[in-house]
């Protein structure tokens, strides 16, 4: 019964999205298309994060860095005059592998709080980076003046193309970490997040696990950042910002965490409600901040959870 | 595919309302949250002061004005003129305040093709290499006023001037600009956290390099903190400040006695005298009880611009090479006075050396003391390439 | 710290002169940070106490220092009574963090972390947004109260406003109280007893319902009074309070969860790395480096320095300096 609601609620949402750009662009109302592709990407985002903190039980609060990092790598060398979207692609990956490598390896020495903490140092020393940089513009940011050229074939200035892509990839994704968390790998992940101990006792590796769950979450959210750029065509520092870590994170619970589609709802509730309330009234905050409250008071599955009446796999994440 | 498409097409006859008669539509971005909020208060209130004085109409057509909030970041700024342009489907737009805001904003709506009047931002990029024929400022190149400030200093014969402004694209504009006509020493240059709220360790700083004088670009709220933990450290009695873009209107009912006697800069001033000025100073202070400052000036002058631009082509809204050539022409009574426009859409304007003095009814207020520069051309315009 | 700064004076006259100058800047600077780093404290000790005791992720925290300075902004400016503001600043704070602990945390106790991360980072929207609906959305000047203003001349030829000589002073003050009542009273005895162990002090019978709401509203106090404080050095304005919150957070981190002693330590620590960062790292810089790069480096790296120190402490000890004993 589950199984079957749960397919009629993840159907008709990419049934939604699939026809969504037509019906607003005949309407003239680009407005919905850029719109619904920001909120993808954003879905794209809080599902790395959820990989990581649904199924890792690793609270990251410095996930922002990412975006940002694969937002600038695009910008950066547009600046350049680098305007190869494989290329670009290539490197936003990359740098953020990179970075997560880095981070993920200092800080997942730490737990609960201190990790949760680490991880934002790590990002607000990279904020602080592309602030200082003043030849991309520092805190004014970046505008770039092309997206990224990937040939004749896929036109990325085109909001329709754009959206299309950000789909393909986000659908992409979830198939992939779907198979992922069913697979060896990912049910080890999962085996640590229950009882690391254990786990170390029957001789798992279980560090490189982590490092790698979280390389990966990185890298995701690279590719997302780089998408995001190609969207708003334009990168700061404030894509970095702890606050959006911060929303990122809500994104995941609010959709409910350890679902993968949930951080997609997620995504979607949070931007929608913010959009539709902030058209509404002014102090549109002063009711987003209760709703807010009231999902965790009386949901404790997220909106996933509340659609399919499953209880999703929200362990306990010991922040 | 074609179906979803012939559906969704005759989805949208029901939605899109029937075309109502012809309406303008002005987007004003500007800050109306935080610290800075009182300047986009000046703004937003002399903008709506000049249409309601137009009667509601704008070259004879029905208008509205759309604000938005760019809570001084230059992605929200971008963002909030995206909506404007996409969703709002505005047909004019102005405000901003901050040089960083506008240049964020900038691409999305020229490409547009939307007419874009700056009415307070002015950096250097706009008026030289990224100039373009829809963008004109209703204000200033920001180089222009510390410009003023800086020949005011220089004929003082002063020397070992302290400089500081916040880090972001106009800071480094005011400081170039008056670098440009003080031939002084310059004893250092300190770029501070844009939207920062405590000076303390910078005033410690500048007591510790005992300058003979200190000029500062800080606007808003950050004028506000700085000079009154100026005066509370008791430095203002040793090194005498002065600023542009500081006190003004906006900050001078926070920070009081703390500036009583400084010197100022600007192409305008409530007192200055012309019938225009008299006329739109006066109706402010009847509607809004208090001072407007040149923020309210240059906003009230954009909506008089784009209501002189509009009337040129009779509400054709599509003529936009009509509607540019209006506005080039500077044929709209400003409260500045007569002014022209240089070859890149900023105006050759007056600069005035101001005094923060009080007036009759014990309140403080700028008053032009002389003026500095005449018909004052900013230096970018060279660069300028307009097609 | 009279005496250290008098000391300090003594021995200056003593040195030759430019070598007196680099010490009052760097001594100058020490009362900046100690400035910031009280009211760290303030901001943090309740903080590290309900996390400690509780174990509650309070995000909302800031909200109550933003409540704080709203507060006393409104009185002072209303009264002119410095005094006035500061009690209704902690009475209004007491009465709101009372109340939303009973309504809304006393569920979240047996909740995840993340649950209340998020049910808290709503209560952040909402409280940002209500002070805009009744202050405006605009920030308000709070002024130094006149028996403040004006400055001091600790050394020759270099003062000080007493406004923050009497912050500093004020803080290291109910440091000093809330040390008195943590180590010497009952209250203080089921506190210490709650942040190392919780089964114990409920059996021990005590009303341990009764106990949280109490150190919930005294770190409601502690937060209202570091907000009222910051009136008139900060702009008092919606969300002014997260700013405070995550550096509140790296001080507890760097000091130990659940230690009052290690947040005091580190709220220094973090306050004076912090003004002496700013104040110093682009001269250093610009001693072997080009102008044009310190210009650039020093600000970013004195941005980020109490970043790289919380994370340096963490890689040395990942429980802080002053780890929780009994867990």
């Amino acid at each position: 019964m589950s199984v079957a609601r749960r397919s009629l609620v993840i159907g008709v949402s990419l049934a939604a999205l699939a026809v969504a750009p037509a019906i607003a662009l005949a309407a003239g109302e680009p407005f919905y298309v850029t719109l619904l592709t920001r909120i993808m990407i954003f879905a794209i985002a809080a599902l790395s994060l959820d990989l990581i903190l649904g199924y890792g039980g690793l609270v990251s609060f410095g996930h922002a860095a990412y975006l940002g990092i694969g937002a600038y790598a695009v910008g950066i060398l547009a600046f350049h005059g680098i305007t190869s979207g494989p290329l670009q692609f290539a490197v936003a990956i990359l740098a953020s592998a990179a970075a997560a490598a880095m981070i993920g390896a200092v800080s997942l020495r730490t737990s609960g709080v201190y990790f949760i903490m680490i991880t934002l140092a790590f990002a607000q020393m990279l904020y602080f980076l592309a602030e200082s940089l003043n030849i991309y513009g520092g805190d004014d940011g970046l505008n770039i003046t092309q997206p990224s050229n990937f040939g004749r074939l896929v036109d990325l200035g085109d909001p329709a193309t754009l959206y299309y892509v950000v789909l393909a990839v986000l659908l992409v994704l979830l198939l992939l970490t779907r198979q992922l968390i069913n697979s060896r790998f990912g049910l080890l992940v999962q085996g640590v997040k229950s009882n690391e101990r254990r786990m170390a006792a029957l001789g798992f590796p279980t560090f490189r696990y982590k490092l790698a769950a979280f390389i990966l979450s990185g890298t995701i959210c690279g590719l997302a950042g780089a998408l995001f750029a190609n969207l708003t065509l334009f990168c700061s520092p404030a894509i970095m910002h702890w606050t959006r870590s911060g929303e990122i994170m809500m994104m995941v619970i609010l959709g409910g965490m350890g679902s993968l589609f949930g951080p997609v709802l997620g995504a979607a509730l949070y931007l929608l409600l913010e959009t539709l309330l902030s058209g509404a009234t002014e102090h549109w905050q002063a009711i987003l901040g209760p709703i807010l409250v009231l999902v965790v008071l009386f949901s404790r599955s997220g909106f996933f959870g509340m659609l399919t009446g499953e209880r999703t796999t929200r362990g306990r994440a010991d922040g | 595919m074609k179906s979803i498409i012939a559906a969704a097409a005759a989805l949208s006859l029901l939605v899109a309302p029937a075309v109502a008669e012809q309406s303008v539509k002005i987007g004003f971005v500007t800050t109306l949250s935080g610290p800075a909020g009182v300047i986009g208060k000046h703004m937003k209130d002399a903008s709506t002061l000049a249409l309601d004085m137009l009667g509601g109409k704008i070259g004879g057509l029905p208008a509205t004005i759309v604000y938005g909030d760019d809570q001084f970041k230059p992605d929200v700024g971008r963002q909030v003129s995206e909506e404007m342009l996409q969703r709002d489907k505005v047909d004019f737009m102005t405000g901003f305040i901050w040089s960083n805001v506008l240049l964020a904003s900038y691409q999305p709506i020229i490409r547009s093709g939307v007419i874009l009047i700056g009415a307070n931002a002015g950096p250097h990029e706009l008026a030289g290499a990224m100039c373009a024929s829809n963008y004109f400022s209703a204000s200033w190149q920001n180089d222009q006023t510390p410009e003023a400030m800086g020949k005011f200093m220089n004929d003082q014969k002063m020397n070992d001037v302290y400089l500081m402004a916040p880090d972001y694209a106009a800071g480094k504009d005011m400081v170039n600009g008056f670098k440009r006509y003080f031939k002084g020493k310059v004893a250092a240059e300190v770029y501070t956290k844009p939207g920062q709220s405590d000076y303390q360790v910078e005033i410690s700083q500048i007591r510790q390099a005992a300058p003979k004088a200190l000029f500062i670009f800080l606007p808003g709220g950050m004028g506000i903190q700085f000079v009154k933990q100026y005066a509370q450290s008791g430095l203002r009695d040793q090194i005498p400040l002065y600023s542009a873009f500081t006190v003004d209107e906006t900050t001078l009912p926070a920070i009081g006695d703390a500036a009583a006697g400084n010197y100022e800069v600007s192409f305008w001033s409530p007192d200055l005298d012309n019938p225009r000025n008299k006329q739109f100073v006066a109706a402010f202070r009847a509607k809004y009880h208090y001072m407007p400052s040149y923020y309210a000036a240059q906003s009230f002058d954009a909506i008089n611009m784009i209501d002189a631009a509009v009337k040129a082509v009779k509400g054709n809204l599509a003529d936009k090479q009509g509607m540019i050539a209006a506005i080039d022409k500077a044929d709209f009574p400003s409260v500045r006075g007569a002014f022209k426009y240089g070859p890149n859409h900023f105006p050759i304007e007056n600069f005035y050396l101001l005094k923060i003095v009080k007036d009759a009814d014990g309140e403080y207020v700028r008053k032009i003391q002389s003026t500095i520069f005449a018909d004052h051309a900013d230096a970018y315009a060279s660069e300028c390439k307009m097609k | 710290m009279q005496d250290e700064v008098a000391f300090g004076g003594g021995l200056l006259n003593l040195l030759p002169r430019p070598m007196g100058a680099a010490m009052t800047a760097v001594l100058e600077q020490l009362l900046n940070g100690a400035q910031f780093g009280v009211m760290l404290f303030l901001m943090a000790a309740g903080l590290t106490l309900i996390f400690g005791i509780m174990n509650l992720i309070n995000l909302a925290h800031g909200s109550l220092y933003m409540a704080g300075a709203y507060v006393a902004a409104a009185t002072f400016a209303a009264s002119g009574s410095f005094l006035l503001a500061l009690l209704a600043a902690l009475a209004a704070a007491v009465a709101l963090g009372a109340a939303i602990e009973i309504v809304v945390f006393r569920t979240l106790y047996d909740r995840e972390h993340l649950d209340q991360v998020l049910a808290t980072f709503g209560l952040i929207l909402f409280f940002n947004e209500l002070v805009r609906m009744i202050w405006g959305a605009t920030a308000l000047y709070m002024q130094v109260p006149a028996f403040l203003a004006g400055h001091v001349e600790l050394l020759s030829g270099s003062p000080y406003p007493t406004y923050r000589l009497a912050v500093i002073g004020a803080g290291l003050a109910v440091a000093l109280l809330l040390h008195l009542l943590i180590a010497r009273t009952r209250i203080g005895m089921l506190i210490r007893a709650g942040a190392s162990n919780r089964a114990m002090v409920d059996a021990l019978g005590v009303n341990v319902t009764l106990l949280y709401t109490l150190v919930f509203a005294l770190g409601a106090a502690l937060a209202a009074f570091a907000g009222a404080m910051a009136g008139p050095i900060f702009t008092v304005e919606s969300g002014m309070g997260e700013s405070v919150l995550i550096l509140a957070f790296v001080v507890i981190v760097i000091g130990g969860i659940g230690s009052l002693r290690g947040a005091f330590v580190a709220a220094l620590l973090v306050g004076i790395v912090d003004a002496m960062g700013r104040a110093f790292l682009r001269p250093l810089l610009a001693s072997f480096m080009s102008h044009a790069t310190a210009d650039n480096a020093g600000p970013a790296l004195a941005s980020m320095l109490i970043y790289i120190l919380m994370a340096a402490i963490l890689l040395i000890r990942p429980q802080g300096l002053f780890p929780p004993r009994g867990r």
